[in-house]
């Protein structure tokens, strides 16, 4: 049980830890998370912590994910020529293909 | 192949900030500012990562140069999986005037005493976009380089290397010891767990100054004057073709 406290506050924190950064403000994150964490305080059945520590994981990841994504657009929109939208492009395509 | 891998890491004001010029127009706001790694570099730290986690590499030492809190950004580079970490220090006023050509010198330097095979850098950074230090440090080591890569790959006791080039794609064989420069597109590179950066706390990091290495930071460029892009001008509507037409005119430009 103990160990699966432990586990339980470990995720609380790399959660707030990456909460910091939240691209809404840590303002807007951090109240939410402690909603999401108090809302299932009650839940005593291991196997019920456990599948929930598996949805905090998951959301790491995406939380992880999203970062990596912004990060890259971001870079990508300063530094790089944006392609053609794809409609344009298809536009494009076409007049290509009907012209003599 | 077991290589020393030498990565550079800047500490540069947050990519996602909106940057201020400061009002004595010699460089911009940094005080109070969000600031983390490079993105190029983090980039950079991955690849080596990445090869020690394919035994292609046996150490990751990452530097960097600037202020005391320069140390932070070199935690995050070992929190990513570098071995141990240099910092040299440098004033926050000097460091705002280190150029390139200083930084390339000090790299340089420690690749030579670190007995580094491959430095790793990042193509440029974001807050002074030169794009230079690379090129300078194979220049001063007499190394070959291999600048933009977007794939580097183990081959013939070397190393494959993928460039980006204006439209297209260069593939390039170099022999080692070498310079690596990494563009966006070379890998993705992982998050800083909370648990690794308190781990990260216990690994080395070496303080040197820059009079250490024997490099002199005196500046050699001057900052004329650091503006703002020119604001777009307002635009306005027009009711009718006539009027159009006689806007055009009256602007000149029919």
């Amino acid at each position: 049980m103990s160990a699966l406290r432990a586990r339980v506050i470990e995720l609380y924190k790399q959660l707030y830890y990456m909460g910091k950064e939240y691209p809404a403000g840590a303002e807007w994150f951090h109240p939410r998370l402690k909603k999401a964490f108090l809302k299932n305080k009650d839940v005593s059945d291991p196997k019920e912590i456990e599948a929930l520590i598996g949805r905090g994981q998951f959301v790491i990841k995406e939380i992880e994910a999203l970062y990596m994504l912004r990060k890259y657009r971001s870079l990508k929109k300063s530094y790089y020529e944006e392609p053609l939208p794809l409609a344009e492009a298809n536009l494009v395509k076409k007049i290509n293909a009907n012209a003599p | 192949m077991s290589l020393r891998v030498l990565v550079g890491v800047k500490r540069v004001v947050d990519y996602a900030v909106k940057v201020r010029v400061r009002p004595d127009h010699k460089w911009v706001v940094t005080d109070g500012v969000k600031h983390s790694m490079n993105p190029f570099d983090e980039i950079a730290v991955e690849e080596a990562v990445r090869l020690k986690e394919k035994k292609i590499v046996s150490e990751i030492v990452a530097v960097s140069c600037g202020p005391p809190q320069s140390q932070e950004t070199l935690r995050t580079a070992l929190a990513m999986g570098a071995d141990k970490a240099i910092h040299v220090e440098v004033p926050a006023k000097d460091a705002e005037l280190l150029s390139p050509i200083h930084v390339a010198g000090i790299i340089a330097k420690i690749a030579k005493d670190e007995k580094i095979d491959l430095v790793i850098l990042g193509k440029q950074a974001i807050d002074d976009d030169s794009n230079q230090t690379g090129q300078m440090v194979a220049g001063l080591l007499n190394w070959p380089q291999a600048t933009f890569a977007s794939e580097i790959v183990q081959a013939d006791g070397g190393l494959k290397v993928t460039r980006e080039i204006d439209g297209g794609l260069e593939v390039i064989q170099v022999k080692l010891p070498a310079v690596i420069t990494t563009d966006l597109r070379l890998n993705q590179p992982r998050y800083a767990t909370l648990p690794n950066i308190m781990k990260a706390k216990k690994k080395p990091i070496d303080k040197k100054s820059p009079a250490d290495l024997g490099v002199d930071t005196k500046p050699r460029l001057e900052v004329v004057s650091v503006d703002e892009p020119p604001v777009r001008q307002a635009g306005a509507k027009v009711a009718n073709v006539e009027e159009l037409v006689q806007k055009l005119k009256e602007a000149g430009r029919i």
